[in-house]
């Protein structure tokens, strides 16, 4: 899935390079955003939905790997303060 | 602070008033009921920021740690208003209605299409994996976890000003555009007082207002606090730009009407590219404005080089470097937080920058009565916005959306100084003094003073850049310089063989080469500098370009970081580096 999600990124930043609409503003959506600039707004909710899929099926698992060590680290500390805490 | 901030601001109303006021009855220019409701609207405004942001000390720990992060407790809500709100500025209010007036709807695609992909690849790829070593290891700032992974305590010396001198011009922006927005809406407000500036606040008054108040929540709120102001203001920039393009519509004569005057006047400002058939529209307009027989004067046909536009994708890098946004990446409560940042960024920027940007546009070429809205020449780029509303709406609607847009255009400050208070503290003070010879009053002390020593340093540069740039091209100069020094947090994330010398070639390339680009554009001045000129590209690209390569061939000829380290940040398959 992280090539998936990789590959329609790329696939987005060559869509975004739209030289086919750099001459024309016509047809206006809703007769008021040109042509080129709703290309734009589409790439801009494209990016949600990647990146939606991106945290989905493509999280870091290093990154919970740290945060499990972050939080084991923690939980001795507070282990041996109170410990410490108990024996004085 | 208050003492010095009080005399200081009698010094600057002398001189704004000065010698004017002696002959204020003479000449003192007309007094405007919706001036002073603008004033009372963005002084209201700005006493709920300080409420908001001082509330954040009621929840502080009191300890060093906790001003600065908040003890990692922010969620994935306050996380993405958070991160939403400190990346987009008066860059993306004022900046882009700016831009837009100036080379038409290309600054969509240049900046928020771009920004929406490389701004949550950047969250994803860099500030997830920089929250969890900064929780596993307490790091603080940038600069204290570079030292750590490429082993070198001096890295911090070349890094600190670095960093630094790219977030005042940042600041910049944030000040200029908050300022300007205030002097424009609040003429007529007092006109006793500021004769010289037909009754408006002017800018050095209003840009000390701005940084004092935030300071003042700054102080007390530290990251918390930042971080509810930053959630209130990014609901503001949402619901103002929405309230506006709206209202602005309407007394155009609807959204179709704006858009059908720019096609008719200049239909270059509706696409990205122009040709002769835009020539002949121009030529034909500009006859009939100088027979008086149209009250446009229409503009050259403007278009985007295809590379500079290509290239524009390497600016959005910059915010992998930001030492604001790592402090609020910091603040997170667990990796999970960054998921909704990660994926409604570009939403959320769509929905702030794409009524700007049409505001810009039809500011081309709106007409109200069959009179220009707008002056045909001269128009600074910073104004169009609070122009706009100024001209179209009146009373106390008006006032309230340019006390919004005023007010939401200083909100990156916030951020800003609380990211450069921790850096001297942590990075300068705390470690070459010794962190634990610093007791936390001591360095909250420390953090704070540095922070106005760099308030009162971009206030004075402030006066100086105020006619020179516009927020839009000092904002671009500034994401150049963060942009250049990505490939360092990258090749430390995810390159082993990445090492110190390479870091110190990449920052020191990066600064070189950036401070030769920037003094080729007049420091800015020439906002249409690109490089080559036959073959246009954006700066960034060459100094991107020169600073990676300075980063991978010096780390390839110099000995790679120890076992021990690599171990520490690449825990999984350290001997590859070998």
């Amino acid at each position: 899935m992280r090539v998936v999600v990789y590959g329609i990124v790329v696939v987005l930043m060559i869509l975004h390079h739209d030289v086919w609409n750099w001459h024309r503003y016509e047809p206006l959506v809703f007769g008021v955003i040109p042509i080129g600039l709703a290309h734009h707004v589409g790439i801009s909710l494209a990016a949600g939905v990647v990146w939606f899929l991106a945290v989905n099926f493509a999280w870091p698992r290093d990154v919970e790997q740290i945060e499990r060590e972050a939080a084991e680290a923690q939980r001795s500390a507070g282990h041996s303060a109170g410990g410490r805490g108990g024996h004085a | 602070m208050i003492a010095v901030a009080s005399t200081l601001m009698s010094l600057l109303l002398a001189q704004a008033s000065g010698p004017a006021s002696a002959a204020a009855s003479a000449s003192a220019p007309a007094f405007s009921q919706d001036g002073l409701n603008a004033l009372i609207l963005i002084a209201v405004y700005m006493l709920i920021l300080v409420l908001i942001g001082c509330g954040g000390s009621l929840f502080s720990l009191g300890t060093a740690k906790d001003f600065f992060t908040a003890s990692h407790s922010i969620g994935p809500v306050l996380l993405l208003f958070t991160i939403f709100g400190t990346t987009m500025t008066a860059f993306a209010i004022i900046g882009s209605s700016g831009e837009a007036y100036t080379g038409g709807i290309g600054v969509y695609g240049k900046m928020v299409s771009w920004s929406g992909l490389i701004h949550s690849l950047c969250f994803f790829l860099v500030g997830i994996k920089l929250w969890a070593f900064g929780k596993r290891y307490g790091y603080q700032t940038q600069i204290e976890f570079f030292r750590d992974r490429f082993e070198s305590h001096n890295l911090g010396l070349v890094l600190f000003p670095a960093l630094v001198g790219l977030v005042v011009p940042y600041l910049l922006t944030g000040l200029i555009g908050g300022g300007k927005a205030i002097e424009t809406m609040t003429v007529g407000a007092l006109p006793d007082l500021f004769a010289r500036s037909k009754g408006a606040v002017p800018f050095p008054v209003g840009a000390a207002a701005i940084t004092f108040i935030v300071l003042l929540y700054v102080f007390f709120g530290g990251a918390r606090g930042t971080t509810w102001v930053n959630v209130f203001q990014t609901i503001v920039f949402i619901l103002i730009g929405a309230l506006t393009f709206t209202v602005i519509a309407d007394k155009l004569g609807g959204a179709k009407q704006a858009t059908a005057n720019v096609a008719k006047y200049n239909p270059t400002f509706l696409k990205i590219g122009s040709g002769e058939a835009d020539q002949a529209v121009f030529d034909t307009q500009m006859a009939q404005f100088e027979a008086k027989k149209s009250p446009i004067k229409p503009r050259e046909p403007e278009r985007v080089p295809p590379m500079v536009f290509l290239t524009y994708m390497f600016i959005p890098l910059s915010v992998a470097m930001f030492p604001h946004l790592f402090q609020h990446w910091l603040t997170a409560k667990s990796a999970k937080s960054f998921r909704l940042s990660v994926v409604a960024h570009p939403i959320l920027m769509m929905l702030v920058w794409l009524p700007c940007v049409m505001i810009g546009v039809w500011a081309t070429s709106a007409m109200l009565d069959g009179k220009a809205v707008l002056p045909q020449t001269g128009v600074n780029a910073n104004l169009v916005l609070p122009m706009m509303v100024k001209k179209l709406v009146s009373g106390w609607q008006g006032s309230l959306l340019i006390a919004a847009i005023a007010s939401a255009s200083i909100a990156v400050l916030d951020s800003q100084f609380l990211a450069i208070g921790s850096m001297f503290t942590h990075d300068i003070a705390g470690h070459y003094l010794g962190h634990d010879r610093l007791s936390d009053k001591t360095k909250l002390m420390i953090g704070r003073g540095f922070i106005v020593v760099i308030a009162v340093a971009t206030y004075l540069l402030g006066w100086y850049y105020l006619q020179a740039r516009t927020v839009f091209s000092l904002g671009v100069w500034c994401f150049t310089g963060f942009a250049s020094l990505s490939p360092i947090v990258f090749a430390a994330l995810y390159w082993k063989r990445a090492t110190k010398a390479g870091a110190y070639a990449c920052a020191l390339t990066a600064a070189g080469v950036g401070l030769w680009l920037c003094a080729q554009s007049n420091w800015g001045a020439n906002a249409d500098y690109y490089v080559f000129e036959q073959f246009p590209i954006m700066p960034v690209t060459i100094n991107l370009a020169a600073s990676t390569l300075a980063l991978v061939l010096v780390s390839l000829v110099t000995p790679p970081p120890s076992a021990a380290t690599i171990e520490k940040f690449f825990p999984r398959g350290a001997a590859a580096a070998k």
